[in-house]
């Protein structure tokens, strides 16, 4: 085996496509050195040549919403959701509608909790899901946090049994497949916003439109979840199912589906993760509660109680997070024949005994009931005071950064990205498509960009660029070195992991004020947030990647006499790198969502555009943006996944 | 819980049997914002409504696409309509239809250069505009090389600072922010080490109260003078003179609330509020930390003198 996998790259004939892509990177080069003396056509697109999609897509959309009243059927779909959100939010946070009964008394959820942790895992998740609902009532969150909640209550069902459903439709036809694939593709790279465009206007604001954007955002790891389950599925299980004379219904119902259990309750996981995800940025267009209220905190610099209203995102994400998967793992139990109503189904019933139980405790007891926000307990006051000492305390080299970055890198790199012709960038990306994925790649990069050019966004597309390619080659300076240090051992790697958990679910727009206060308004104060996302997937997938390598492999190496060092270089790296490469993948998309979401601190891009756009509900505007921040995306991940699916063969990884 | 059934039966009863006006029972929508005054200007409207037994709901939803849905009756009205920063998504939605004015607030906006009081220690000068200019290398940094640096709103405010620049021969360049809150984080970062510094601000406003601090004093706005260059000091360029010092505060309805709520609809074309009241609402959230429910509820309380004529 290792005499297979240790075979050099270049005995391989993957790289045979390298002398057209040089070829095409002279041309680039030339184009770029006589730009002088060419004409402006090749510099920048024609105006003449900008094709209006804009345009295009705002009458397309008007047509349907108008001439074809597609806007009835939303409306009414609106509808339907705003009555299921009316009854969600009664019972939670007691909003004066049917069936006019709650609010629920928080110790009742918290109890409910307390049980529904111990039933599916046992005491350490039941301390965890109780100990939430604990914090975010002591806090004085409870209000907010149930309206989330029961926004999402309603969403995330809708989403599971709609992605189920086209999953299985993916599953019966190729062709649904077929088309399915770069829909989901694109919709998963669009950024958030531009969701939220369209959904304004077929829907218009409120809680509902909040829940239609999460269930829309949300939807798609459903399908692809169940769609990977159902394929799955082995033939023998089929077999016995049509053995026992199932018709196709049943074998779906009760053959299939269960048998992709695993992976439909791990998209069914996915989900509730995306749900949480859309909790900040659905409250642009009036989704309630915990997202709500962190953005009016921030917008007076309240950092302290905006983190504590992180952390309850990051509280209920977790919990909600360990139980779908404590779920997910979960046998079903079996009991011997005869056994009472009472130990088969003992959950059920402390969960009642206790409910019941604080419910008449409620009356007698307010604040078993409601904590008023006068009540509540506060950490917002060494929070910010830790805030506040540590940018004085770094002042000195925040200024000395910032000055570097600025006149050094930041400027220069923007100048000369903006100063290169647009065909040397199209050349210049067909060469490099060229030498990972030969003439498809080199297409596929040319379709991408080229269709940007057409769009007329170009030099904001590409303040894009060079914002996302800093910030992602910033973060591999530290993203790296960090995934090495923690994989090492089992300890260190928990804990990074741990820490980069924490740092991806916690509400992006928290760190958009601290990186401001440290850096002022300015191009460094972006890419430090940008920096700050884009790290996570890197030291993410570097430690996974590396505690992959077959021991095998490192006791070979070890036996050849290898250092640490040299195992580390020669081995580990090279069999981690297609692994590692999906964390560039990864940190790219996560730096091109970020991006667009740091138009709050002020930058020239096509964030600032599609701000502009979703103030002002311009659906073509908005969407052609967000598909110009799909294509780079979707060409990055289409050379990264190239490129280590080659090496991977290389490697004979596969 | 049972209690609550059974008190909010009782209380919907009396509501209905004291209903004289006929309002509908439909929840009056009121959008909030990202500002506080707005917020708890909502929930004091809000509370008004509802002490003549309407039901009232509150949306967040974004400051300028509010026009848009106020049109559509998605939500019932706006209550500032702030000259400056929304007269012109205002007026598109005046010419399309569908919602009308109900009448501008007492207090009146200005929306202009501002600095925090530790500024004028480096720029004795100030507020003079040209005491500003001359002391631009104070506001200098990496970005802007030897010219001063001017901290402006997002750029889709649409604010002519550049233009004003340029017009007055400054020696600044415009840097503009993504949002107010990127305004906000730069000032309290400045006076942590009482950096000068020189932002885009309005009132009124909570930073106001947060960082005393004053307007630069640009040559006084004349009518037209954004459109001919002969008006202002410099015969050749618009733009070469502040903003207006006095613009209005209007509150934006849909044309469909009257009909449906004669009662509160009568009232909203009643409420004008003054600078130092919206400034108060500010206050009791962003300094006193109040909710904005509880603090709505705090500033009725004690100013029902103001309020309660409105309702008669």
């Amino acid at each position: 085996m290792s005499e297979q996998t240790l075979q050099l790259p270049k005995h391989q004939p993957v790289w045979n496509h390298q002398r057209t892509a040089w070829s095409i990177l002279i041309f680039a080069i030339s184009i770029a050195l006589f730009k002088g003396v060419l004409p402006a056509g090749f510099v920048r697109l024609p105006d003449g040549l900008v094709i209006p999609f804009a345009d295009g897509i705002n009458a397309a959309f008007a047509f349907l919403r108008d001439d074809l009243g597609l806007i009835h059927v939303t409306r009414a779909f609106a509808d339907m959701v705003e009555w299921l959100l009316n009854v969600t939010g009664n019972l939670l946070y007691g909003k004066n509608r049917w069936p006019r009964i709650g609010p629920i008394p928080w110790t009742v959820i918290a109890s409910i909790g307390f049980v529904v942790g111990y039933a599916l895992q046992g005491w350490r998740l039941s301390l965890l899901t109780g100990g939430t609902f604990v914090w975010i009532a002591v806090m004085g969150q409870w209000k907010w946090a149930m309206e989330t909640l029961s926004v999402i209550v309603v969403a995330a069902p809708f989403s599971i049994l709609f992605g189920l459903v086209m999953g299985v439709l993916a599953w019966k036809s190729r062709r649904v497949e077929a088309v399915m694939n770069p829909v989901l593709n694109i919709a998963q790279s669009l950024p958030h916003f531009a969701y939220m465009i369209p959904v304004v206007v077929f829907i218009g604001v409120g809680p509902k439109a909040g829940a239609i954007v999460t269930i829309i955002f949300s939807v798609p790891p459903m399908i692809r979840m169940s769609l990977l389950g159902l394929r799955k599925v082995p033939e023998e299980v089929i077999e016995s199912g049509h053995m026992c004379g199932a018709t196709r219904w049943q074998l779906l119902r009760h053959v299939r589906i269960p048998t992709a259990r695993t992976e439909i309750l791990v998209g069914v996981n996915q989900v509730i993760m995306q749900c949480l995800a859309m909790v900040v940025l659905a409250s642009f267009i009036g989704m309630p509660g915990l997202g709500q209220k962190l953005l009016q905190l921030l917008q007076s610099l309240k950092i302290g109680r905006s983190a504590e209203i992180g952390i309850t995102i990051v509280l209920l994400a977790v919990v909600l997070d360990r139980c779908t998967k404590a779920w997910a793992t979960k046998q079903p139990a079996h009991f011997e024949k005869g056994t009472p109503y009472v130990v088969r189904n003992k959950f059920l019933l402390i969960g009642v005994v206790s409910a019941v139980l604080f419910l008449a405790l409620a009356q007698v007891f307010p604040i078993l009931d409601q904590i008023g926000r006068r009540q509540a307990f506060t950490i917002s006051k060494p929070i910010d005071a830790i805030a506040d000492w540590i940018i004085v305390l770094i002042d000195p080299i925040t200024q000395w950064l910032r000055w570097f970055l600025i006149t050094w890198v930041l400027i220069p790199i923007r100048d000369g990205v903006l100063w290169l012709p647009y065909i040397s960038v199209l050349a210049l990306l067909a060469a490099l498509g060229w030498a990972i994925g030969g003439l498809r790649s080199a297409a596929i990069c040319l379709a991408f960009f080229g269709l940007i050019a057409l769009s007329g966004w170009w030099d904001r597309a590409m303040i894009t660029v060079y914002t996302v390619m800093v910030s992602v080659v910033i973060a591999a300076c530290i993203g790296f070195p960090l995934g090495i240090w923690g994989s090492f051992t089992p300890r260190r790697s928990s804990a990074a992991l741990l820490i980069c958990d924490t740092l991806q679910t916690f509400p992006s727009f928290i760190y958009l004020i601290p990186v401001v206060m440290l850096f002022g308004v300015n191009d460094v104060a972006v890419v430090g947030a940008v920096v700050l996302f884009a790290a996570v997937p890197l030291v993410r997938y570097t430690i996974e990647g590396l505690r992959q390598v077959p021991e095998t492999l490192i006791e070979a190496a070890d036996m050849s006499g290898a250092t640490q060092m040299q195992t580390l270089w020669h081995v580990r790296l090279p069999m981690a790198l297609p692994t590692i490469m999906v964390g560039v993948n990864q940190s790219t998309m996560f730096s091109l969502f970020m991006v667009i979401i740091a138009a709050f601190i002020g930058t020239q891009d096509l964030g600032q555009e599609m701000q502009r756009a979703l103030s002002s509900t311009d659906v073509g505007k908005g969407l052609v943006l967000g598909l110009a921040v799909a294509f780079m995306g979707l060409m990055v991940d289409h050379l990264t996944t190239t490129w280590a699916h080659r090496k991977k063969q290389a490697l004979g990884l596969i | 819980m049972i209690t609550r059934v059974l008190t909010t039966t009782t209380a919907a009863v009396l509501a209905m049997s004291a209903a004289h006006a006929a309002d509908s029972s439909d929840p009056i929508i009121i959008p909030t914002h990202n500002w506080s005054s707005q917020i708890v200007m909502s929930h004091v409207v809000g509370q008004i409504f509802e002490s003549m037994g309407n039901s009232v709901e509150f949306v967040s939803t974004d400051s300028q696409a509010v026009y848009e849905s106020v049109r559509l009756g998605d939500v019932t009205l706006e209550l500032e309509v702030w000259e400056g920063a929304f007269g012109k998504s205002f007026n598109e939605a005046l010419s399309k239809g569908g919602l009308h004015d109900a009448g501008g607030h007492n207090a009146v906006t200005r929306e202009d250069w501002w600095y925090p009081m530790w500024t004028k220690e480096a720029c004795p000068g100030l507020p003079d505009w040209e005491a500003l200019n001359a002391c631009a290398a104070v506001f200098a940094t990496p970005e802007t090389g030897d010219k001063g640096r001017f901290l402006g709103g997002p750029v889709d405010w649409l604010k002519h600072d550049a233009e004003r620049v340029e017009a007055l021969g400054m020696n600044f360049t415009v840097v503009n922010a993504g949002s107010a809150s990127a305004l906000w984080a730069e000032v309290a970062a400045a006076e942590k080490t009482k950096r000068p510094v020189v932002i885009f601000n309005w009132t009124p406003n909570f930073a106001e109260a947060v960082w005393p601090g004053e307007f630069v004093e640009f040559p006084t706005w004349v009518e037209g003078c954004d459109k001919d260059p002969s008006v202002g000091p410099n015969p050749n360029a618009t733009y070469d003179c502040g903003n207006p010092a006095t613009g209005y505060l209007k509150k934006a309805v849909w044309d469909g609330m009257e009909g449906k709520w004669p009662a509160a609809y009568s009232t909203l074309t009643k409420i004008s509020f003054t600078n130092p009241q919206i400034a108060e609402m500010a206050k009791l959230v962003d300094i006193d930390e109040l909710e904005p429910e509880d603090a709505a509820a705090e500033w009725l309380a004690s100013n029902e003198a103001v309020w309660k004529p409105w309702t008669q």
